[in-house]
């Protein structure tokens, strides 16, 4: 569906994606494509399935029919390593999920300790590396408790990385902040998708879609309504239901 | 002790005959209630450790894929829980301790593998393991899925998250009321002196059976053994409250 160059293989591949909650049918035949290095948005109203979506891709939810490929692996397969999906895949959520029994540093190192076998001293300086780079080296010994909201979630964009994910999900990582912290995330984002990042985002931040993203989609009930690169998206939007979904938002 | 203690203790009971602290100036009786105060601290230090063992064990079986494993600890935690632990002590002494087998040391005398000090220590840490469990499990219950679910999205295993995330996320929240039931297990111990375990319940009754004058002394002396000793428990287990308290994290 997106600008799909000849013989180079998506990043993250969707097609006929079904889900269902019992009686509820979450996602109705969901198809896209994300290329390497691209940024991708998904907005829509709240209960249109966009969070079921991208918990999908790294297998928190499995679906019931329908194609998930991360480079070129089927997601959808009891056989699946889930591990090796995991570490290329990262994963941020809406309230943090920081470890409250472990300093900014300690959550950093945590999974490339246990997951990756890395030595302690190799995981801290990666840690020290990366709470640099999302500007938290002065709190870095504090625990998840002593921090703010964006400070957390900034930890816990620095405790995806560490695990030296190729494609990052961002599940509404600014829903739960002040207007005021919201902006250090972004930035922080912004910087990732700078470095080429394939990144996945589930948002409602509209300017923050229309600056960074390559492609946004729009989702409604379990169904993607329309799609498109943020210019022809926002400005000629065709389908009704976008257009009132945008005229409340913007 | 020193001789002017002994001699205190000696004309108190001379001057009034209804006080008479005889194991501050009987050596013999003295003997008596440090060998009982030793095998209390040793029954309660040992069931206080085996009964969190069973707790940590049976939350981690409550919480197995295995149907069979759930019923298995339902079972005994219904069992241990609803029945007095009197009662317990005084089935598995007497009536599990007849098919255990025996063995004869000297040829003569038939020695059953388990002591009533060791029936003692397997019904007392059962009965207080059994309310550990759904201490741990409430403490278990109280990690927040999606703490659970972000070790997992990172890689994590389910045993790492168990013992590096969920555990000790459980352990916090269980400490106030595991304080309380080894608070209760420390002062069920005297409940071993039906079975004969001669703790200090049982030595201090013996000893007031032999000197009747004795009576009111032995229970000022029990009652003041057992405020210290789980005073210190209960110190003890604060200050590990307080070590292993988060900043910023659950009050």
């Amino acid at each position: 569906m997106s600008s799909n160059l000849p013989g180079e293989q998506p990043a993250v591949s969707l097609s006929e994606v079904y889900k269902s909650f019992g009686e509820l049918e979450v996602l109705k035949g969901i198809n896209f494509d994300v290329m390497k290095g691209e940024v991708i948005c998904i907005i829509g109203p709240s209960g249109s399935g966009k969070s079921t979506l991208i918990r999908c891709i790294n297998a928190l939810n499995n679906i019931d029919s329908g194609s998930i490929k991360v480079h070129g692996i089927e997601v959808n397969d009891p056989n699946l390593n889930k591990l090796e999906l995991r570490k290329n895949v990262g994963m941020v959520f809406q309230q943090y999920n920081l470890f409250p029994h472990k300093t900014a540093l300690e959550n950093i190192m945590m999974a490339p300790i246990l997951v990756l076998k890395e030595t302690k001293q190799t995981a801290y300086a990666k840690a020290l590396e990366l709470v640099k780079k999302v500007r938290l080296e002065d709190k870095q010994h504090n625990y998840p408790g002593e921090l703010s909201g964006g400070q957390q979630q900034r930890v816990a964009i620095a405790r995806s990385l560490a695990m030296n994910p190729d494609i990052m999900l961002f599940d509404e990582v600014t829903a739960a902040l002040d207007p005021e912290t919201v902006k250090e995330v972004l930035v922080t984002i912004k910087d990732l998708a700078g470095e080429g990042m394939t990144c996945i985002l589930v948002t409602h931040e509209m300017g923050f879609a229309r600056e960074l993203a390559d492609h946004i989609y729009f989702t409604d009930r379990g169904v993607i309504v329309e799609h498109g690169p943020p210019d022809t998206f926002f400005k000629e939007a065709k389908d009704p239901r976008t257009k009132e979904f945008l005229s409340q938002i913007l | 002790m020193p001789e002017y203690i002994g001699q205190f203790f000696l004309d108190l009971y001379k001057s009034d005959p209804s006080w008479n602290f005889i194991f501050f100036y009987d050596p013999s009786q003295l003997e008596r209630v440090l060998d009982g105060f030793w095998m209390t601290l040793e029954l309660s230090i040992i069931c206080v450790i085996l009964s969190v063992v069973i707790g940590v064990v049976g939350a981690w079986m409550q919480t197995h894929k295995n149907p069979f494993l759930r019923i298995v600890v339902q079972g005994y935690i219904q069992f241990f829980r609803n029945t007095p632990p009197l009662i317990q002590l005084m089935f598995f002494y007497f009536a599990l301790g007849q098919f255990t087998p025996s063995y004869s040391p000297d040829g003569w005398l038939e020695v059953p593998i388990i002591s009533n000090v060791g029936w003692a220590i397997i019904s007392l840490s059962f009965f207080a393991g059994s309310f550990n469990v759904e201490i741990f499990r409430a403490g278990i219950e109280a990690v927040p899925e999606s703490t659970k679910e972000a070790a997992e999205a990172l890689g994590i295993s389910h045993f790492q998250s168990y013992r590096y995330i969920i555990l000790p996320l459980a352990f916090r929240v269980s400490l106030p009321a595991l304080n309380n039931n080894l608070v209760n297990l420390v002062k069920t111990t005297t409940q071993a002196m039906a079975i004969a375990v001669p703790e200090l319940l049982y030595q201090m009754v013996s000893i007031y059976n032999d000197y009747s004058t004795s009576m009111n002394a032995s229970m000022v002396l029990l009652f003041v053994v057992y405020i210290l000793l789980v005073g210190i428990l209960v110190f003890g287990v604060h200050k590990w409250e307080k070590n292993f308290k988060i900043p910023g994290y659950g009050g």
